[in-house]
C-alpha cells in the first residue's frame, strides 16, 4: 500500500462524518428554504424563490438584520478595545500573574445560559444589583433603548477574556529589545503603541475579529435566555428571528430561509476577513 | 505611587470578572424572603435551602449526569477521530491538503441555526429525538473543525524525523500514530480535551430543539426552563449556576496554561 493511500484512512472517518452531518444538512436546508413546509399540518409543497420574495416585505426580518448589525458592531468594537486594554495591563511582570490569567478566563467558561440567567438577575428592575448600586431603578431588560445594550455589555463581559487570551500571546511574540530600542531613541508610551504594538499585533487583531464577528453574528444563546428577543423584538437577532419560526410557529421553509440568509451573510463576512488577512500577511 | 495604581487596576479587573458570579453565589445563598430585599448585599440568615431544593424537588441529578455523558463522551470521540485526521495531515502525504484543511475550517465557521432544522428533521425522521445519541454525534461533529486544527498544529512541531526514523525501524503509520505521536503530543490533546468537554459542557441550540424531556435533557437547557411555580425561582437557578459552574472553575484554575496554549494555538498558528 502507498503512503498516500494510507494517509487517506487516517483523515476518512473525520471527513465522513463533517460531510454527512454538516454539508448534506446544508443541502438540505437550502431545498428547504425553497419550500412550503408546515410539520405540524404535514405540509410540504415545492414554492420556488417564494421564501426569498416573501423576505424582502418581512418588516421582522430587516428589524432583525439590524439588530444583529448593532449588536455585532457594537459588541466586537468594545470587546476589542478592552480586550486590548486588559492585555496591554496583564501583559507586565507581576506577583500571582498565573492567578490573574486564571481569574480572566472564568467569564469565558461560565456556560452562556448561566451567564444570561446570571445577568438577568443583575438586571432586575427591582431586586437587581446594578440599580441598587447605582442607586437608580431602571428597567434595562424592559426599555426598548437598554435591553439591546444591555445584552451587549453581557456579551461584552462574556467574551473579552477570549480576546484577551489571543492579544496576549500577540504581545508576547513582540521581541523586548524592540520596546528598548524604541526608548533609547526617544520613542513615548503612546508612539510604543502606535507604531510598533499595534502594526504587530495587526495579523492577531484580525484573527480576534473573524471569530468574534462571527460569533456575535450567530448570537442566540445568550440573547434568546436574556430576553426572548423582547421588549417588542428590539432584541431579536437574525439567529433568534430563526429559531421561532423554524420551531414556535413550526414553519420549516421560511424558517430555513432565514437560515440560509444567515449563512450567507456568516460566508460573506469569512471572506472579506480571510482576503484582509491575506493582503495583510502579503505586506 | 504607579504600582499601587497598577495594582488597583488589578484588583478591579478581578472584581469585574468575578463579580456577577459572586453574586450569583450570595444569591443562593439567600433564603427566599431575603431575595426580595436590597439591602443588606450579604444573607442576613444564609442557608443551604436553595442547593437542596435542586436536588430534591426537580431531577437537577439527571440534568448533570446526560451533560456529564454527553460532554465525557463528544470529547472522547472527537479527540479520537480529530487526532487521526490531524496525523494524517501534519504528516502523512496525502492529497488535497490546503482543500482538506479550509473545508474543516469553513465547518467551523457555520452558524449552528443553519443546519438545526435539517438536522432536526433528520433525527425525527431516525427515531433519535430526545436521545443523548443525537447530541454526541451532532456535537462530535461540530467540535471535530477545533480538535484537527488544534491537534495539526501540535503534531507538525513534532520533527519529522521522528516519524520517517519509526518507519524505517519497521512501524506501520498507524503504529507511529499511536506509539511514538499520540504519547508526544499527549500535552496537545489534553488541552483540546478541555476545549471540547467546555463546548459540549455549554452547548444550547441543538441541545434546546433535540431534546423534549429530563431524559436527556442537558443543563444548559435544565437552567434556561427552570420551572417555577408562581415566578422565577431566582435562588434555585442561582444554586444550579454555582453547581454548574463548579466544575469549569476548577478546570480553569488547574489547567489555565493548557487552556490558553490550546485557544491560541486554535487560532493564531492556524
Amino acid at each position: 500500500m502507498r503512503d498516500e493511500e494510507r494517509g487517506r484512512w487516517f483523515v476518512m472517518p473525520s471527513l465522513v462524518l463533517l460531510s454527512i452531518v454538516t454539508i448534506y444538512p446544508l443541502i438540505y436546508v437550502l431545498y428547504l428554504s425553497l419550500q412550503r413546509r408546515l410539520l405540524i399540518f404535514d405540509v410540504s409543497r415545492f414554492i420556488g424563490i417564494d421564501n426569498y420574495l416573501f423576505l424582502l416585505k418581512d418588516d421582522r426580518f430587516f428589524n432583525a438584520f439590524k439588530n444583529t448589525l448593532y449588536f455585532t458592531i457594537m459588541s466586537v468594537t468594545l470587546e476589542l478595545l478592552l480586550g486590548l486594554a486588559i492585555a496591554l495591563l496583564i501583559n507586565r511582570s507581576f506577583r500571582m500573574k498565573g492567578l490573574m490569567r486564571a481569574i480572566v478566563l472564568i467569564p469565558w467558561a461560565i456556560p452562556t445560559v448561566v451567564s444570561a440567567k446570571m445577568w438577568e438577575w443583575i438586571y432586575n428592575t427591582d431586586f437587581g444589583i446594578l440599580n441598587y448600586l447605582l442607586g437608580v431603578k431602571i428597567n434595562w431588560l424592559g426599555s426598548p433603548f437598554w435591553a439591546i445594550n444591555a445584552a451587549v455589555f453581557m456579551d461584552v463581559w462574556k467574551t473579552t477574556p477570549f480576546v484577551v487570551i489571543l492579544l496576549t500571546a500577540g504581545l508576547q511574540v513582540i521581541p523586548k529589545d524592540l520596546y528598548q530600542a524604541a526608548r533609547v531613541d526617544g520613542a513615548g508610551r503612546w508612539d510604543i503603541f502606535t507604531r510598533i504594538v499595534l502594526p504587530l499585533l495587526k495579523p492577531v487583531i484580525l484573527v480576534v475579529l473573524i471569530f468574534r464577528t462571527l460569533d456575535a453574528f450567530r448570537v442566540f444563546d445568550a440573547i434568546y435566555v436574556l430576553t426572548g428577543g423582547g421588549p417588542a423584538n428590539t432584541t431579536e437577532t437574525l439567529s433568534i428571528y430563526a429559531y421561532k419560526v423554524l420551531f414556535q410557529t413550526l414553519q420549516f421553509g421560511y424558517g430555513s430561509t432565514l437560515a440560509v440568509v444567515v449563512f450567507l451573510c456568516t460566508g460573506g463576512i469569512s471572506i472579506f476577513y480571510i482576503r484582509m488577512l491575506s493582503r495583510g500577511v502579503r505586506l | 505611587m504607579k504600582r499601587a495604581l497598577f495594582y488597583l487596576l488589578i484588583i478591579l479587573l478581578a472584581l469585574y470578572c468575578t463579580g456577577p458570579l459572586l453574586w450569583q453565589f450570595i444569591t443562593s445563598l439567600k433564603p427566599d424572603t431575603e431575595l426580595t430585599k436590597l439591602p443588606p448585599i450579604l444573607p442576613k440568615s444564609p442557608t443551604m435551602d436553595n442547593y437542596i431544593s435542586i436536588f430534591t424537588g426537580h431531577p437537577f441529578l439527571r440534568i448533570i449526569l446526560n451533560s456529564a455523558i454527553v460532554a465525557a463522551s463528544t470529547t472522547t470521540l472527537s479527540l479520537i477521530l480529530g487526532s487521526l485526521c490531524a496525523f494524517g495531515l501534519a504528516k502523512l502525504r496525502i492529497g488535497y491538503k490546503g482543500l482538506i484543511l479550509g473545508f474543516v475550517l469553513s465547518v467551523s465557521m457555520f452558524p449552528p441555526i443553519a443546519t438545526v432544522s435539517p438536522l432536526y428533521i433528520i433525527i425525527r425522521a431516525l427515531g433519535l429525538r430526545d436521545t443523548l445519541f443525537a447530541l454526541i454525534i451532532t456535537y462530535t461533529t461540530f467540535s471535530l473543525p477545533l480538535s484537527i486544527w488544534v491537534l495539526t498544529n501540535f503534531f507538525r512541531e513534532i520533527p519529522d524525523e521522528i516519524y520517517l526514523a519509526a518507519r524505517v525501524d519497521g512501524c506501520t503509520p498507524f503504529q507511529v500514530f499511536y506509539k511514538i505521536m499520540l504519547p508526544l503530543a499527549a500535552p496537545g490533546i489534553f488541552a483540546t480535551a478541555i476545549l471540547v468537554f467546555i463546548f459540549s459542557w455549554n452547548e444550547f441550540l441543538f441541545a434546546l430543539t433535540f431534546t423534549s424531556t429530563v431524559a436527556s435533557r442537558t443543563i444548559p437547557v435544565g437552567i434556561a426552563l427552570f420551572p417555577g411555580l408562581h415566578e422565577v425561582p431566582w435562588g434555585d437557578i442561582a444554586a444550579a449556576s454555582v453547581v454548574v459552574t463548579i466544575p469549569l472553575i476548577i478546570l480553569v484554575f488547574a489547567f489555565q496554561k493548557r487552556i490558553i496554549e490550546g485557544l491560541t494555538a486554535g487560532s493564531i498558528r492556524g
